[in-house]
């Protein structure tokens, strides 16, 4: 682990996490997790299924509570705030959902707008200015009156992405944004999460484990394998990165046969199970 | 021996770690209700009116019919006896004492809980398993507050609208009895109705209707949160929110009718 220790308290880190542990019960699934995340970088969290990406995701956002170590975020310890100092960092972020959590009540106009009212004391009229605009960014201009269930998977995912933007959050979190996408409309998001980067200089964490779309869009990347940080660095020290886990999930290598109490290939196949509360649904996501 | 005092003592705790859940929802549900809204956060009535709708409105028609069955049948059965005694005009008070004292807010309760707790639980465990639970908090919006708040303002004041409905047509139902074979004229059969009911009968019906309404919302949300992954696992906490909702309505009606009992002894 290089680069990651000492500079937590410079200017410019939005995000530090020190020895981070998570338990679900008696087992662990984070053992220890060390990184930072600076200003305006976009950090993918690569790793295979059941390696814990998606809990540490979880942890970032304080769905899940670290059983040791800290998550600073904008020099706050998640661990020691209160519910209104939490509520208050949660208004600046932004979080994707693998299957898009739209409210399948509401509209997709009126799913972007939630968050404006409830927190904000804007006219109604503002409030639908800001939905058409957050929409239009997202490409689904027009489609504000329509049910989630009216669309597509790809629309879903976009959608969501509108109500994520919709209070100008300064971090952006994406869980799994292009799994079960067919390529070109993952291709669509992955250019989408490029643009808001661009456009907005916005710090973005992506959990994911499609390597062409982690490839694209990181500017740093960090491996996880059953609940460490396997190695840290940019895209190209990635590349060329000669450590054996990594070349072997950059190579698609499949796990030696009888090794492992797991099969790798198996545990690729059967996506993310025992990585969350939420795991045994993603089956069909 | 010792493993079934062992199990025994496992169930009791158990239990009351649900009641105590249960109360904990209540409380934090009555705080965004009363509290938070002076407190300059969101007001929670505007939810309420389309749960209210749902609740209460929609369940008007059924209600009627099967309420309107009931007080007949309490008619016939009671008239059963009474004819013996040749006092078949006491039918009429019979009717009217037992729906409003005891099976308005019965019927009424086990209805909603068929119609309403069912499909709370359903609501939020489906929420639940999309992870929309998961990104209301992300947005920083308290699920309880948002999701429980409304359901808990529309049941505590439909439950008594809904059970003086259900009160008046259980009488209607047993008008029908009265006027056909009893010689009551219809407005002779609704005075004797009246004059046979105190105040008294009337609130403690809705005092329990209220208690049922918040037992019901409490039970049908907290089994939807409790939710764990997988749509078998909906199914499986809208059948426990009906099964628990029945019980605990059932137990909540025996400690109110005995405290009014009591009560009503001095």
């Amino acid at each position: 682990m290089p680069e990651n220790t000492k500079e937590s308290a410079q200017a410019g880190t939005v995000i530090s996490v020190r020895d981070l542990r998570v338990q679900y019960g008696e087992r662990e699934i984070l053992h220890g997790i060390n990184f930072d995340v600076e200003h305006a970088q976009t950090l993918v969290i690569l790793g295979g299924s059941g390696s814990g990406k998606s809990t540490l995701l979880r942890t970032l956002v304080g769905l899940e509570k670290p059983s040791a170590g800290q998550v600073w975020m904008k020099g706050q310890d998640l661990a020691k705030t209160s519910r209104a100092e939490m509520d208050e960092i949660r208004k600046k972020i932004g979080m994707s959902f693998q299957g898009g959590a739209l409210f399948g009540s509401m509209t997709v106009g009126e799913n972007v707008a939630l968050p404006l009212r409830e927190h904000t004391n804007l006219e109604d009229s503002t409030i639908e200015i800001i939905v058409r605009l957050k929409l239009d960014q997202v490409g689904l201009a027009g489609f504000e009156y329509y049910m989630p269930s009216e669309l597509s998977g790809g629309m879903k995912k976009r959608a969501a992405v509108a109500r994520a933007l919709a209070m100008d959050p300064e971090i952006l979190f994406f869980d799994e944004p292009s799994a079960g996408l067919d390529p070109i409309i993952a291709a669509g998001i992955d250019h989408l999460i490029l643009q808001l980067k661009r456009a907005f200089h916005m710090t973005v964490i992506v959990v994911t484990h499609e390597l062409a779309s982690a490839f694209l869009i990181a500017d740093r990347m960090v491996l996880i394998d059953k609940g460490q940080i396997v190695a840290i660095g940019t895209t190209e020290e990635m590349r060329s990165s000669t450590h054996p886990r990594v070349r072997q999930f950059l190579d698609r290598v499949p796990e030696p046969e009888v090794s492992q109490e797991l099969d790798y290939l198996q545990m690729l196949t059967e996506d993310s199970r025992g990585t969350g509360r939420m795991a045994g649904w993603r089956r069909g996501a | 021996m010792m493993e079934f005092v062992a199990q025994v003592g496992e169930t009791v705790t158990d239990c009351l770690a649900y009641v105590g859940a249960l109360a904990t929802l209540v409380t934090r549900a009555s705080y965004y209700a009363f509290v938070a809204p002076f407190q300059g956060k969101n007001s929670r009535w505007p939810g309420a009116v389309s749960q209210a709708m749902a609740v209460g409105v929609r369940a008007l028609p059924i209600l009627s019919l099967i309420t309107f069955f009931i007080g007949l049948i309490l008619a016939l059965q009671s008239a059963y006896e009474l004819r013996k005694l040749g006092a078949l005009t006491y039918v009429a008070s019979a009717v009217a004492v037992s729906m409003s004292r005891e099976l308005g807010p019965l019927i009424t309760a086990i209805l909603v809980i068929g119609r309403s707790g069912s499909a709370f639980a359903a609501e939020i465990g489906t929420m639940r398993v999309t992870e929309e639970i998961d990104a209301l908090e992300t947005m920083a919006i308290e699920p309880v507050d948002f999701l429980v708040t409304p359901k808990f303002l529309a049941m505590i004041v439909m439950m008594p609208c809904l059970t003086m409905w259900a009160n008046s047509m259980g009488i209607l139902g047993g008008s029908l009895f009265g006027v056909a074979q009893a010689d009551f004229t219809w407005v002779r059969y609704i005075r004797s109705s009246l004059d046979a009911l105190y105040l008294r009968d009337i609130t403690t019906g809705l005092i329990k209707s209220v208690m049922f309404g918040i037992t019901i919302t409490a039970v049908g949300c907290h089994e939807g949160f409790s939710t764990g992954g997988g749509a078998e696992e909906i199914g499986r906490s809208t059948t426990q929110a009906v099964v628990i909702s029945i019980f605990m309505v059932i137990a909540v009606d025996l400690v109110f009718t005995a405290l009014f009992f009591f009560a009503g002894e001095r």
